[in-house]
């Protein structure tokens, strides 16, 4: 065991994992070497990506026991793909996959039988809900390798993840292997987080419900890297796929939250010409950028870009000219399809693009500030969005620990108890955001700033907001709630909490 | 005029443990944790003992904590009493209250409590809500019962089911009420709040209902929903013109006080006691919106 910067015990080395790397700080690990390449494959004149079903493109690109096979979340709730895939790798009496999914939803609880059937051993990203759940209950021989969407881009360029086959949903797709998600019955907008495996992986299926004439317009994923497309008849629900329009909260509560988050950007000089920004598709952060939106056009400030999941609230601000462009990994809800389909200025992007750390400049770095949530922080604001106050991995990273590294000013905007339970805690179960990328929490009973940042202590004073210690904050919570009790690990590791450049900055236990 | 300000006041279920724990967090100048109409019979004892806890653990602050017990005319409403009394809240209100006696009775029970408990005399304040024709016609009486009465409401629902009215939007129904009792607030030299408006999410409606009762010399109004404090607020919060022209009146008689001019003209209007209070009422309102 080695002690990481932040206090963290990590193994020097985990069997069927390899040696591990203990997180050195934000900015401290270099990357060296070349990148990974895949295999060549290619197309002659006259031969015909389209194969007439799944089981037979599966064959065909030599599908084995022990692969990785990757997917993506674009379809959330919608999606067919995963479980259409893994049905017939069953079938076919594959064993020991490795998968590598962007996220998993509930949707994807099938998948649990094949965890048990020992179809799948392993899995490298974000589980959620009864998967994460099972993993905590140490259902794998081997740790789930937790990784942030940036991280996950960072780790398949870099080789630390080979992926055999990706399994590409795909809204739209031509004959040969043009890919979009904007068209036919599923469309879902942003095909951002497929865009690295597609590059990278040895081999690349594309499975579409809406099969167009080549060539296909406009082209997410060009035909240079996908070697097979299958059409089949449904590769989701809509209803799953894409959300109705988003409300803001309504909750009292978390409209305070919010409001007090506008007042911290405002009075932390960001807020003027050239403003970026990125709030996600909760309650609160719709809020919240329902608030800075309206803040901007009173002030008359023209921002340069909203970035990562979008919605329609970021939409309108793009069509309000209150930013300039707006940068999609992921689009949540139908206006954010409409407006990626037909405004020039709403530019899909990849999740390398949006946040790996060692490709030559991603949007996070140029990020004014980003408004994210926490299941706990700590007295060092070191912030857990994985694990819940029993101590079960429940949450993937998403783009936690890439916003906040990158943002010029990280806001953490969460009530200070849940129900029973404390959020601001003495320490956090898990370590997903390090404190030292986190400079503001933001909660019904008060704003701490991290010490580190005192220019920005100087400039919240100024606008006479309300600044508490983060220490007090905690007392407050465990004041109401008392002090919870532990949970109760055993010495395995089920989970490795990756940090973006590859080192790990915590493990998960497993739970009694 | 009392100096407090009492320009909101939050009801908040006592049967609801999350909205007691938040209660103070949403900026109303008074909170009032409601034993009565928000509880049901079966959950009157479960809600008395969770306010009182709540008032034993938590901090509220600058905010004014006040209980609203059970009528004295029902089964529930002594022990409330005698519960709740024992950890002190700022203020009782005590709903359906028809004649001086009922106000007699609670004051007794108070001071009894206070001086078991060692508790400053008269410290916990009797806040009357006036819902009957009866109610009303005694309220003269009723204003004057206590010197621990501080502030005066009704309940518009049960008025005017008593009375007979027609229950509208738009309220034309209370003016006999609002005025009457507002008149006995200012013989008695208490405060005054209005009724609640029901319907949460006509935001408009809530403003103009605010500026009327405003108008008519209110201090505040009981709210039902927290999205309904702000609203108020800026309705009681002074504009630019009416602050600057405070300051100036106040700086008048300032400086008159240390010529020792007896009378006082600002712009050639004479400035008299009672501009001199209004003046101050802006500047008090101003304050507590955080504009001066």
């Amino acid at each position: 065991m080695v002690v990481n910067r932040i206090g963290r015990e990590i193994p020097k080395n985990i069997q069927g994992i390899g040696k591990l790397k203990p997180y050195e700080g934000v900015f401290k690990k270099t990357a060296l070497g070349v990148k990974k390449a895949p295999k060549i494959t290619f197309q002659k004149r006259g031969e015909t990506k389209i194969i007439d079903s799944l089981k037979q493109a599966v064959i065909k690109a030599g599908v084995r026991n022990g692969m990785t096979i990757s997917f993506h979340h674009h379809l959330r709730n919608g999606d067919y793909v995963v479980e259409m895939v893994l049905d017939i790798l069953s079938d076919l009496g594959i064993r020991g996959l490795s998968i590598v999914p962007t996220a998993l939803f509930p949707v994807h609880q099938s998948i649990i039988k094949y965890i048990r059937q020992g179809v799948i051993t392993s899995i490298q990203g974000s589980v959620n809900g009864p998967i994460g759940e099972i993993s905590s209950r140490g259902v794998f021989d081997f740790p789930v390798v937790l990784r942030s969407h940036g991280g996950r881009a960072r780790a398949i360029e870099a080789g630390d993840v080979e992926v055999d086959i990706a399994f590409i949903a795909a809204p739209s797709a031509d004959t040969y292997g043009n890919l979009n998600g904007i068209d036919g019955p599923s469309a879902c907008g942003s095909l951002g987080y497929t865009m690295t495996d597609a590059m990278y992986a040895d081999k690349v299926i594309a499975i579409t419900d809406h099969l167009v004439d080549y060539p296909l317009s406009p082209i997410s994923i060009p035909q240079t890297y996908v070697d097979y497309v299958v059409k089949v008849e449904k590769i989701g629900d809509p209803k799953g796929i894409i959300s109705g329009t988003l409300e803001i909260t309504k909750n009292p509560l978390r409209l305070i939250i919010a409001k007090k988050v506008v007042e911290v950007i405002e009075a932390s000089g960001l807020l003027m010409d050239g403003f970026s920004f990125q709030a996600g598709a909760g309650g609160t952060s719709l809020a919240v950028a329902k608030f800075v939106g309206e803040k901007m056009e009173k002030k008359g400030i023209k921002g340069s870009f909203g970035s990562g999941g979008i919605t329609g609230y970021f939409v309108k601000m793009l069509e309000k000219k209150l930013f300039r462009t707006l940068l999609d990994v992921q689009s949540f809800d139908l206006e954010a399809v409409q407006s990626l389909k037909n405004n020039p200025n709403h530019l899909e992007m990849s999740a390398s693009f949006y946040a790996n750390p060692h490709n030559k400049g991603c949007a996070v770095n140029k990020l004014d500030t980003v408004i994210l949530g926490a299941t706990q922080i700590d007295k060092d604001f070191n912030v857990n969005v994985n694990t819940e106050s029993g101590g079960l991995l429940l949450h993937g990273i998403g783009g936690h620990m890439d916003t906040a590294a990158g943002a010029k000013l990280t806001i953490i905007a969460t009530p200070l108890l849940r129900g029973r339970m404390p959020i601001v805690v003495d320490k956090v179960i898990t370590v997903t955001t390090p404190g030292e990328t986190v400079d503001v929490l933001v909660t019904e009973r008060g704003i701490a700033v991290n010490p580190a940042r005192s220019d920005l202590i100087g400039k919240l004073k100024e606008a006479k907001l309300p600044i508490k210690d983060i220490r007090d904050l905690n007392k407050e919570a465990y004041n109401l709630t008392g002090i919870p009790e532990e949970p109760q690990f055993t010495d395995k590791i089920i989970g490795l909490v990756e940090y973006r450049d590859g080192t790990i900055i915590d493990v998960i236990r497993q739970v009694v | 005029m009392n100096a407090k300000l009492r320009r909101s006041a939050l009801y908040v279920p006592g049967n609801d443990p999350s909205m007691i724990q938040n209660a103070g967090i949403f900026g109303s100048d008074c909170i009032v944790l409601d034993l009565e109409d928000a509880v049901s019979i079966e959950e009157k004892d479960s809600a008395r003992l969770l306010v009182r806890n709540a008032l034993k653990s938590i901090d509220y602050g600058d905010t004014e904590v006040i209980i609203r017990i059970n009528s004295l005319y029902t089964p529930f409403g002594r022990e409330d009493l005698e519960i709740i009394g024992r950890v002190h809240p700022d203020g009782i209100r005590l709903p359906k209250t028809e004649s001086a006696k009922d106000i007699k009775q609670v004051d007794r029970i108070l001071a009894q409590i206070e001086t078991e408990e060692g508790f400053e005399k008269n410290s916990i304040k009797i806040m009357p809500t006036i819902e009957s024709a009866v109610g009303l016609f005694n309220v003269f009486e009723i204003v004057k019962a206590s010197k621990r009465i501080t502030l005066i409401n009704f309940g518009a629902e049960d008025y005017t089911a008593d009375i007979g009215a027609e229950r509208t939007r738009e309220g034309k129904e209370l003016f006999q009420i609002r005025t009457r009792i507002l008149l006995a607030a200012r013989v008695a030299g208490i405060q005054i709040q209005d009724s609640v408006f029901s319907h949460v999410r006509d935001i408009e409606g809530l403003i103009k209902e605010t500026k009327f009762i405003k108008q008519l010399g209110f201090d505040g109004k009981s709210v039902i929903h927290p999205t309904q404090i702000e609203p108020v607020h800026q309705v009681f919060t002074p504009t630019r013109e009416e602050i600057i022209l405070a300051n100036r009146i106040i700086s008048a008689i300032e400086e008159a006080k240390k010529k020792k001019s007896g009378v006082i003209s600002l712009d050639g209007r004479m400035i008299d006691a009672p501009v001199v209070t209004k003046a101050k009422r802006i500047l008090k309102y101003a304050q507590a919106a955080g504009i001066i």
